[in-house]
C-alpha cells in the first residue's frame, strides 16, 4: 500500500497530494492518505466520486483509503 | 438597499426618531409609522399584523423562534428536530437548547422527507425547523410536504425564510417564520419574526410580557420603516427579477461546467432560488480564488474551510457530501447585469487555472 502523508497540511493540499501520487499507483492498488485537516473526511470521498476512483473508507482517525480503479 | 427603502429611511429619520411607546406627539407619530410598517409586512407575508414582530437582526429572530418555540412547547417535549443545512444561527440555538435531532439531505441538498417523518413523529418532539431554501447552495426545500408531516403529528414548524423572502413565494403551513431585511434588500439591523395565532411561544429572555415576542430594548424605527418599504417594493418586482436572474444563474451553471475543468456545480438544477449559484473547483484554495475574484471587482462568498473562522468546511456542503474546497457562491442581485455575468464567466477559468498552476497541478 502506498502512503501519502498530508498531516499538518490544510485544504486543499491533502487532495492535491493524493492526486499527484496517483500516476505512481497501479490499477487495483490502494493508497492511504494521512490527513488531519477536517475537510479531508468530506473531500477525499468527493474527489473519488468526481475522478471515478473507489473510496474504501476511513479505517482509523485521520486516515483514508482509496483504491485506484482506472 | 432598494432605492425605495433608502427613500423611506431618510423620511423616517425626520419623522420617526421618537420612542413609539411614548405619549407625546412625536411618540404618537412614531407609533403610527410602526403600525404602518407592521401592517405592510403582514400584508406582504399574508398574516395578521399582531403576528409580526421586528427584532434587531435575522440572527436574533432565529434565536427567538427556536428558543421561544421550544420553551412554549416544554410540556409537549424537549427534542428540537432540524435539517442538517440550517443557518448557523439556528444550529447555535439548537446547541444552546441541547436536545436536538438532525435530519440529513441528499447530494442535491434536498431534505430527506422519510427521515424527517421518522424524527418528527418520535414522541417528545417539541419543534421542527426547516430552512425555506439553502442559503449556501440555493436548493429550495419541500416546506409544504414537511409542514404536512408536522401538522399530522401536532408539531409546530419553524421556517427560516431569510434567503428566499423577496426572491421566491413564501410557502404555507408553517407556525413560526423568520427573515432578515438585509437579505431582501432592506437595511441591516432588522429581523422579522412571525408567530401564527394559536402557536405557543414563551420568551427565552427576561421581561414583563413573556408570551408575546418583542425586541429587547428600543427598536430602530427608521430602519423598520425602510425594511417594510423595501419588502413591498421587492415583492412587486419579485417575478420579473426571478425571470431575469434565473437564466443568468443557468448560464453560470452551464458555462462554468464547460469552461472550468474538474468543477462540481452544487445544488438542485431545477428546484432552486433564482439568484444563487454555487460551485466547487478541485485543487483550488477557496480563499485564493475569492481574493482573485475580488481584485476583478467580484464580491463572492465561499463555504470552504480556509475561508471560515472555524477552519471547518461548510456544514451544508458536508451534509450534501459534495466537494468543499475551492467553493464559490455567487449571489446575483437587482444591480447585477448580464454583462457582469459575462465578464465573470470570462475571467473565472484563467483565475482557476493560475491558482492550480501555482499549487503544482
Amino acid at each position: 500500500m502506498i502512503e501519502v502523508d498530508s498531516r499538518g497540511r490544510r485544504c486543499p493540499l491533502p487532495i492535491i497530494d493524493l492526486a499527484r501520487a496517483m500516476p505512481g499507483v497501479k490499477v487495483g492498488e490502494v493508497v492511504r492518505v494521512l490527513a488531519d485537516d477536517p475537510a479531508a473526511a468530506n473531500d477525499i470521498p468527493a474527489w473519488c466520486r468526481m475522478k471515478g476512483q473507489e473510496y474504501l473508507g476511513s479505517p482509523e482517525a485521520d486516515a483514508y483509503e482509496v483504491r485506484k480503479v482506472k | 438597499m432598494h432605492p425605495v427603502g433608502r427613500q423611506a429611511l431618510l423620511a423616517a429619520l425626520e419623522d420617526g426618531w421618537a420612542d413609539p411607546d411614548r405619549l407625546y406627539a412625536a411618540g404618537r407619530r412614531a407609533q403610527q409609522l410602526r403600525e404602518a410598517a407592521t401592517a405592510t409586512v403582514a400584508q406582504c407575508i399574508g398574516v395578521r399584523p399582531d403576528e409580526v414582530t421586528f427584532l434587531p437582526s435575522g440572527t436574533t429572530a432565529a434565536h427567538a423562534a427556536v428558543l421561544g418555540g421550544l420553551a412554549g412547547r416544554a410540556r409537549a417535549g424537549k427534542t428540537f428536530v432540524h435539517s442538517a443545512i440550517e443557518h448557523s444561527a439556528v444550529l447555535h440555538a439548537a446547541a444552546r437548547h441541547g436536545e436536538a435531532r438532525e435530519v440529513g439531505v441528499d447530494r442535491l441538498g434536498r431534505l430527506d422527507l422519510r427521515a424527517w417523518d421518522e424524527a418528527v413523529s418520535t414522541p417528545g418532539t417539541a419543534l421542527a425547523a426547516l430552512i425555506s431554501a439553502s442559503h449556501e447552495v440555493g436548493t429550495v426545500q419541500p416546506v409544504e410536504e414537511a409542514a404536512a408531516v408536522c401538522a399530522e403529528h401536532g408539531v409546530p414548524l419553524y421556517v427560516d425564510a431569510a434567503q428566499s423572502l423577496g426572491h421566491s413565494p413564501v410557502p404555507s403551513g408553517w407556525s413560526l417564520l423568520t427573515a432578515s431585511a438585509r437579505k431582501w434588500g432592506g437595511p441591516a439591523g432588522v429581523g422579522l419574526l412571525v408567530v401564527r395565532k394559536g402557536v405557543r411561544w414563551l420568551s427565552p429572555y427576561p421581561g414583563d410580557d413573556l408570551h408575546r415576542p418583542h425586541a429587547e430594548g428600543s427598536v430602530n424605527l427608521p430602519e423598520i420603516v425602510a425594511a417594510a418599504a423595501s419588502l413591498r417594493a421587492v415583492l412587486a418586482e419579485e417575478q420579473a427579477e426571478a425571470a431575469r436572474l434565473s437564466p443568468l444563474v443557468e448560464k453560470i451553471r452551464k458555462t462554468v461546467a464547460e469552461t472550468v475543468p474538474d468543477v462540481e456545480i452544487v445544488g438542485d438544477p431545477d428546484a432552486r432560488l433564482p439568484h444563487l449559484v454555487t460551485f466547487s473547483c478541485l485543487y483550488v484554495d477557496g480563499e485564493a480564488l475569492l481574493h482573485a475574484l475580488d481584485r476583478h471587482g467580484f464580491a463572492v462568498s465561499s463555504g470552504s474551510s480556509c475561508t471560515a473562522s472555524t477552519l471547518r468546511p461548510s456544514h451544508v456542503l458536508e451534509a450534501m457530501g459534495v466537494l468543499s474546497h475551492g467553493n464559490v457562491r455567487v449571489s446575483l442581485h437587482r444591480g447585477t447585469t448580464a454583462a457582469d455575468v459575462d465578464r465573470f464567466l470570462a475571467v473565472l477559468p484563467g483565475l482557476v487555472e493560475a491558482i492550480r498552476k501555482e499549487a503544482g497541478m
